[in-house]
């Protein structure tokens, strides 16, 4: 029993992460119907800004703020820098193909990913960065916590999932409750349409982006609070992110925040339960699976083509 | 047919042929033709047959370990005929199939895996080379096949992505294959090594040859190539060919023709992962090992790039982009052959932008001018601010121009890096007076990054070029250097 719990304390942690990568995706595709693979790099770049942040608030062994402004502070810079780098990225990368074949902007997204990542690895080098989060107030995010049966659940995981759960509700409430949350919905239903509606269509783009890479920078502190971070997860952080985002039906937000769990579950349980190595083999199951039966996904639309 | 206006030569002479669709039977006719004298060699040159472009090609890249007998730049040539071998096949899925495999290295990787799997101590199978390789052909094939499956109900973007997945999912089970229930099937990440040679008609071709490289092997990886080109042109000359095209420009439309659409679908995938998995064999059995890590997202955007610049749907076209840039990488490793490979084409940019103008004059001037004008004020200021890099030759001559410190702080790599690429972009925002005044400066800085930050890391370099190139492909000239431009119909 204990397992189990402490197995889906690490799915819900997993899963937000996973989560607020799978939104940006999904907030991408949604309004402009493509797969931003540099994405994962964005979310990347952002667990470096974050621990760049973090050096310079004087790291977390003297810190010149109290523990949560530190981490206040360091997420909304990742979060400012990651945004900045997506509206960059969709500037200069993507507005130019947009009246291009389908197959143009997704070979650019590849090339910047790649971009992205070897130039942090050309500045930054290739040697991990530690958060060194169990130094933040002797180790009060790992030793302080809520008991769940015998599991103790540490504080910085306890933070983790509710801070990505509440900025996904405040997404939510961006996208649903707000008149661009609106435009956003318009755009992503019917591009042309909603530019005739008098829509400014780039505006709302360039917001999708700033909204998608701050959640993705969020993410990116999120991960370095509890991994050491280099300049190569963002590749398999963005394969998992979009898996995520298509699981869970691809341009609907509710769907990335549940293709996100299941996928932090799915993982979370195969490495607990069977072993770390067969965790990649049981989600491509589940994504073919899912390809198959219900291309998509849990809270897509099906997409109808016209001729 | 005069002069002036750019006109094709193949206009038959007689009227309108019955029962024929002209518009249909001219297509290959509608290209856009480059005026003047370009315009004129390109038609001359088109008219040769591309059976005499593969003779010529291969007898002059066979003459190169006449020429040269280093052993490196034969290894380099096996490489490149290696990398031709997977452009054509990539060629295939994505060029001819118009489908986006991003698991393609892993087919490539499949083919290794199972040559090594037939031909080494992993199992204690020892199954002859005659064997082994089309057995490993057939099982790629397969593979592909099955990797294909999903895309019949999938478009191109989650097709994409389940590709992708594989590609991962592959490299996870070769490097966690080493203990599968106890069994060690993959080798785990050190790879399978002592893997058989290839043996032909009773000869060992023997990887080492009395300390330089083989070149044997490099033979037999032309002869495979120059058949895989010929067999892959009839392929395209053929029905198949022609359904695949008809696919890949639009695939309702010829759903609605009647063409078996996902079975067209499944052989392009397969085609392709069958050229990959016989790459794979000649990979596994030179290299007499095989690793996971080499079969990876580098790789793959290496191949994309290669396909991409040599214009995706032709085949001469993907063998030469693969013709540039493997030599390409290689060279790049090298800071001095960097250095000069840099300057060129920055020299090259800058004349081929400003073709014949007075502002080329003005902006090379200005450039040079300013270069000199830095590199005095930096030396006045404080001497150890360029005496960094006492390199002989090019690279010396190059530091009287540009400013190389002997000690870097380490916010100016990070700080010129990204100031550069901020520039560049600013670049293509400002309009032209402006930009020509900007260009100054930016080349100067571009140089100075080149030179104090890139050269000082080979590995990423190498990459980020690559980067580069593939965006600036898809926004300047998307249908690559010999590919034809498409215009999809919205």
């Amino acid at each position: 029993m204990d397992t189990f719990i402490q197995l889906t304390i690490d799915a819900l942690t997993l899963g937000s992460v996973y989560a607020l990568i799978a939104l940006g995706y999904t907030l991408v595709y949604g309004v402009l119907k493509l797969l931003n693979f540099a994405h994962g790099d964005v979310f990347m770049v952002g667990s470096f800004i974050g621990f760049g942040v973090l050096q310079l608030l004087g790291g977390t062994s003297n810190p010149i703020v109290p523990i949560w402004a530190l981490l206040v502070l360091v997420t909304l810079a990742a979060m400012a820098g990651c945004a900045v780098l997506g509206v960059v990225i969709e500037r200069f990368a993507y507005r130019p193909l947009r009246n291009a074949p389908r197959i143009a902007p997704l070979i650019s997204a590849l090339g910047v990913s790649f971009f992205l990542a070897n130039s942090m690895q050309l500045l930054f080098g290739a040697q991990p960065r530690n958060y060194d989060t169990f130094s933040l107030a002797n180790g009060a995010l790992y030793l302080h916590g809520i008991d769940i049966g015998q599991v103790r659940v540490p504080l910085l995981r306890i933070i983790t999932i509710v801070a990505a759960f509440v900025m996904m509700v405040m997404l939510w409430y961006l996208v649903n409750k707000t008149r661009t949350g609106k435009a956003m919905r318009a755009t992503s239903f019917d591009l042309e349409a909603a530019a005739m509606m008098g829509i400014d269509i780039d505006k709302v783009i360039v917001f999708t982006f700033v909204l998608g890479s701050a959640l993705a920078g969020a993410a990116g502190v999120m991960f370095g609070l509890r991994v050491p971070t280099n300049v190569s997860i963002g590749f398999v952080a963005g394969l998992k992110g979009f898996t995520a985002a298509v699981i869970g039906g691809i341009g609907s937000i509710p769907g990335a925040m549940a293709g996100g769990l299941i996928l932090g579950f799915a993982e979370a349980y195969t490495q607990g339960y069977i072993s770390t190595k067969w965790s990649d083999l049981v989600v491509f199951l589940i994504l073919i699976a899912f390809m198959i039966f219900r291309p998509q996904g849990l809270l897509g639309r099906a997409d109808i083509h016209k001729v | 047919m005069s002069d002036s206006t750019p006109h094709s030569s193949h206009i038959p002479a007689e009227g309108p042929a019955v029962g024929q669709d002209e518009w249909v039977a001219r297509h290959g006719e509608r290209r856009l033709l480059r005026g003047g004298r370009l315009g004129k060699l390109e038609e001359r040159l088109r008219v040769v047959p591309w059976w005499v472009w593969l003779i010529l090609f291969v007898a002059a890249f066979s003459l190169l370990p006449v020429v040269e007998s280093s052993g490196y730049v034969r290894r380099v040539a096996f490489d490149t005929v290696l990398y031709m071998l997977l452009a054509l096949g990539l060629n295939i899925v994505v060029g001819w199939g118009g489908l986006l495999d991003l698991g393609y290295v892993a087919l490539y990787g499949v083919g290794a895996y199972t040559y090594a799997f037939l031909a080494s101590d992993q199992f204690g199978v020892h199954l002859p080379t005659l064997l082994a390789v089309p057995i490993t052909v057939i099982i790629g094939a397969l593979v592909g096949l099955l990797l294909g499956l999903p895309s019949r109900r999938l478009t191109g973007d989650y097709l994409a992505i389940v590709t992708l997945f594989f590609l991962q999912l592959f490299q996870t089970l070769m490097t966690n294959g080493d203990s599968v229930f106890g069994h060690d099937l993959t080798g785990g990440p050190n790879g399978i090594l002592n893997i058989d040679p290839f043996h032909i008609f009773g000869h060992d071709l023997a990887v080492q040859h009395g300390g330089v490289f083989a070149v044997s092997y490099f033979y037999l990886a032309l002869a495979v190539f120059a058949v895989v080109y010929v067999a892959l042109r009839f392929v395209n000359l053929s029905r198949t060919g022609r359904a695949w095209r008809s696919l890949r420009e639009d695939p309702l439309a010829a759903e609605a023709m009647g063409m078996p659409v996902n079975w067209l679908k499944l052989m392009s995938f397969s085609f392709g992962a069958g050229v990959a998995a016989l790459t794979g064999t000649l990979f596994s059995a030179l290299n007499a090992s095989v690793f996971p890590l080499t079969f990876y997202f580098i790789l793959l955007i290496v191949v994309y790039t290669m396909v991409i610049l040599g214009g995706s749907g032709s085949q001469s076209g993907v063998v030469l982009g693969a013709l540039i840039i493997g030599p390409l990488l290689e060279l790049l490793r090298d800071p001095g052959k960097a250095r000069i490979l840099f300057y060129a084409a920055l020299v090259g940019g800058v004349v081929f932008g400003f073709r014949r103008s007075r502002t080329l004059g003005i902006v090379s001037g200005a450039t040079i001018a300013f270069g000199f004008v830095m590199h005095a004020a930096a030396s006045a200021h404080d001497a150890a601010w360029v005496a960094g890099d006492k390199a002989s030759g090019f690279g010396g001559a190059m530091a009287h121009w540009v400013v190389v410190p002997a000690h870097l702080a380490s916010w100016v790599q990070p700080t010129t890096y990204v100031g550069l690429i901020g520039l560049a972009l600013l670049l293509t925002l400002v309009d032209r007076r402006v930009r020509i005044v900007l260009l100054v400066p930016t080349l100067y800085l571009a140089a100075f990054v080149w030179e104090n930050v890139m050269l000082a890391n080979p590995e990423p370099m190498r990459y980020i070029v690559l980067g580069v190139i593939l965006v600036s492909l898809m926004i300047l000239r998307p249908n690559g250097l010999l590919g034809e431009r498409r215009v999809e119909i919205v």
